[in-house]
């Protein structure tokens, strides 16, 4: 694979699994011509239009947006929408499902617990004013900097590489894994949010941060540059500092009201009109 | 609750056993260039240098601090490790209760060890 | 808990060890675990035949007698070589998982910077702190 211009052959493979038929997994080699600019995504697709109709895997964007085609390349949890096969450097890559998962058929995981373990995390903005949130009257207040404290852990898309690589989850179901940490940590670092207290019941347990020891593998295996790890690390901090009571209440931001009594300068146009 | 408490303390204890076990390894270990905690010649371990540090209450009460701190430290991570291997509740409740009888026997045999031997070099 | 679909896969203690295409906070890790077993395994040893001393000198020395020799020498600085890594490695732990020396959360441009390329340069320093400890203490187990 030394060349990357040219059409070469690749050998896939790939492990298998049929639940109805199969008691285990086991590798199956297809062996193809691989053009330029071939990704491991597209390889796949080849495999089952020409070789093997049977293989399943999930996938959908082919743009690494969607998070679901997160699969164990060549010893690594990659989407494999995003991985080109000239990038792995070898003629022979091997596809399998991500491990810490179970297996459904073939290339599919089953992540259904780590997306439980995300809606136990309360993954969204929580605040007392129930009646603004309903009937919004504005916006809320946030600068470049609040904005900065959680943007980068927004960024993720649920494709699970994290727990596939994170080697609490090799072995400890209970650990809620890095994906739902860091994204309860996107929300509770969120200047308009007020839901800390209200995660703190799940993080402070069994199923919050203490279980990561920073192998540092969630955030090198991240295909969107989230750095899991970050989060949990801060988070860590964030309730060590709550549980010694060394930190101040902080109020969640409050809504940006249009200043009553002010004349506005000639030559700027209307907002347009509100869509809710 | 509990794990955030504990964790706490965990690395609390941590920073106790660098300071403490820094000093028992300077003590033991550094003899030749640190000769202050061992005033007769010979080895650290020496009865004569034992009886010295032992009649000293500061070497009594950072021993059993240090006890006290690394058997927490120590058997916390035991602990960690063995609740990551997923045994289920009923084997970590028992696994709860046997490392709380454990750290707190050996921690009476070692302050109890400790005092003893302050008397025993305060007499000799 | 919830229902279980499909085949079980998760990679269980080997999981732990990595290896192959895994980092090196990984193998910190792994060894962080080790070491802290090996250390508190010896520790209850220490308590017990420290606690000799309680019954007068001719206690002491039999059970300072009992512990001698090259074998008990080389497993003691294997102690101290492992007690050196877990405190310099601990304090880098310390550090991290209170959340400094992993940077400020940035926006993602690729090529990715993240928390672990963060703290490496401290990873390194520790474990070339480690290895002059080992080595410095080492010297008078080995003499």
């Amino acid at each position: 694979m030394a060349d990357h211009t040219v059409t070469s052959e690749v050998v896939f493979r790939i492990r298998r699994f049929d639940p109805t038929t199969d008691a285990d997994p086991h590798w199956e080699d297809y062996r193809f011509p691989c053009p330029p600019g071939m990704t491991v995504l597209e390889g796949l697709k080849q495999i089952k239009e020409s070789l093997s109709p049977t293989l399943a895997w999930r996938s959908s964007c082919r743009m690494g947006v969607c998070g679901s085609c997160g699969m164990f390349i060549n010893g690594r949890p990659r989407l494999a929408c995003n991985t080109q096969v000239s990038e792995l450097e070898s003629s022979l890559i091997t596809v399998a499902p991500l491990p810490n998962f179970n297996i459904i058929r073939d290339l599919v995981p089953d992540l259904t617990p780590m997306f439980k373990a995300h809606a136990e995390m309360q993954p969204y903005i929580i605040r007392d004013d129930t009646r603004e949130q309903q009937q919004p009257t504005g916006e809320y207040w946030q600068s470049p900097h609040q904005l900065e404290q959680y943007l980068q852990f927004s960024y993720c898309i649920k494709c699970g590489c994290c727990m596939a690589a994170c080697p609490t989850c090799a072995t400890d179901p209970v650990y809620a894994g890095p994906m739902p940490l860091s994204q309860a940590h996107r929300y509770s670092s969120d200047s308009r949010d007020g839901g800390f207290a209200a995660r703190k019941q799940v993080l402070s347990g069994e199923r919050g941060p203490w279980r990561c020891h920073f192998a540092g593998e969630c955030s090198r295996v991240c295909p969107k540059g989230v750095d899991p790890a970050r989060a949990i690390q801060l988070m860590k901090r964030q309730l060590v500092v709550d549980y010694l009571k060394l930190g101040k209440q902080k109020c969640p931001a409050s809504i940006a009201k249009v200043p009553d009594g002010v004349k506005r300068r000639e030559g700027i146009p209307e907002a347009p009109p509100r869509t809710i | 609750m509990r794990d955030q408490r504990l964790w706490t303390w965990h690395i609390g204890a941590g920073a106790v056993i660098l300071v403490l076990l820094g000093l028992h390894m300077t003590v033991m270990h550094l003899d030749a260039i640190v000769r202050v905690f061992n005033p007769a010649p010979g080895e650290p371990v020496d009865w004569a240098n034992v009886v010295a540090r032992g009649k000293s209450v500061f070497f009594l009460v950072t021993y059993v601090l240090l006890l006290g701190t690394a058997l927490f430290h120590g058997f916390y991570g035991l602990r960690n490790i063995l609740f990551e291997l997923n045994p289920g509740a009923p084997a970590k409740k028992a696994m709860n209760g046997l490392f709380l009888v454990a750290g707190l026997v050996l921690f009476a045999i070692g302050t109890w060890a400790a005092w003893a031997g302050f008397t025993v070099a305060r007499s000799a | 808990m919830i229902e279980n679909k499909g085949r079980p896969n998760r990679l269980g203690v080997k999981g732990w060890l990595g290896g192959g295409r895994w980092g090196f906070e990984r193998y910190l890790y792994a060894l962080h675990r080790l070491t802290g077993l090996a250390l508190l395994a010896y520790f209850v040893l220490h308590i017990g035949v420290t606690s000799s001393r309680a019954f007068g000198e001719n206690a002491w020395t039999s059970a300072m007698g009992a512990v001698k020799g090259p074998l008990f020498s080389v497993g003691e600085f294997l102690v101290f070589a492992a007690f050196a890594f877990h405190a310099v490695n601990g304090i880098r732990l310390a550090l991290v998982e209170l959340g400094f020396a992993i940077g400020q959360p940035i926006e993602p441009v690729y090529p990715y910077r993240t928390s672990v390329d963060e703290q490496r340069p401290l990873a390194i320093g520790v474990m070339i702190l480690a290895a002059i400890l080992a080595i410095v203490g080492g010297i008078g187990f080995l003499k």
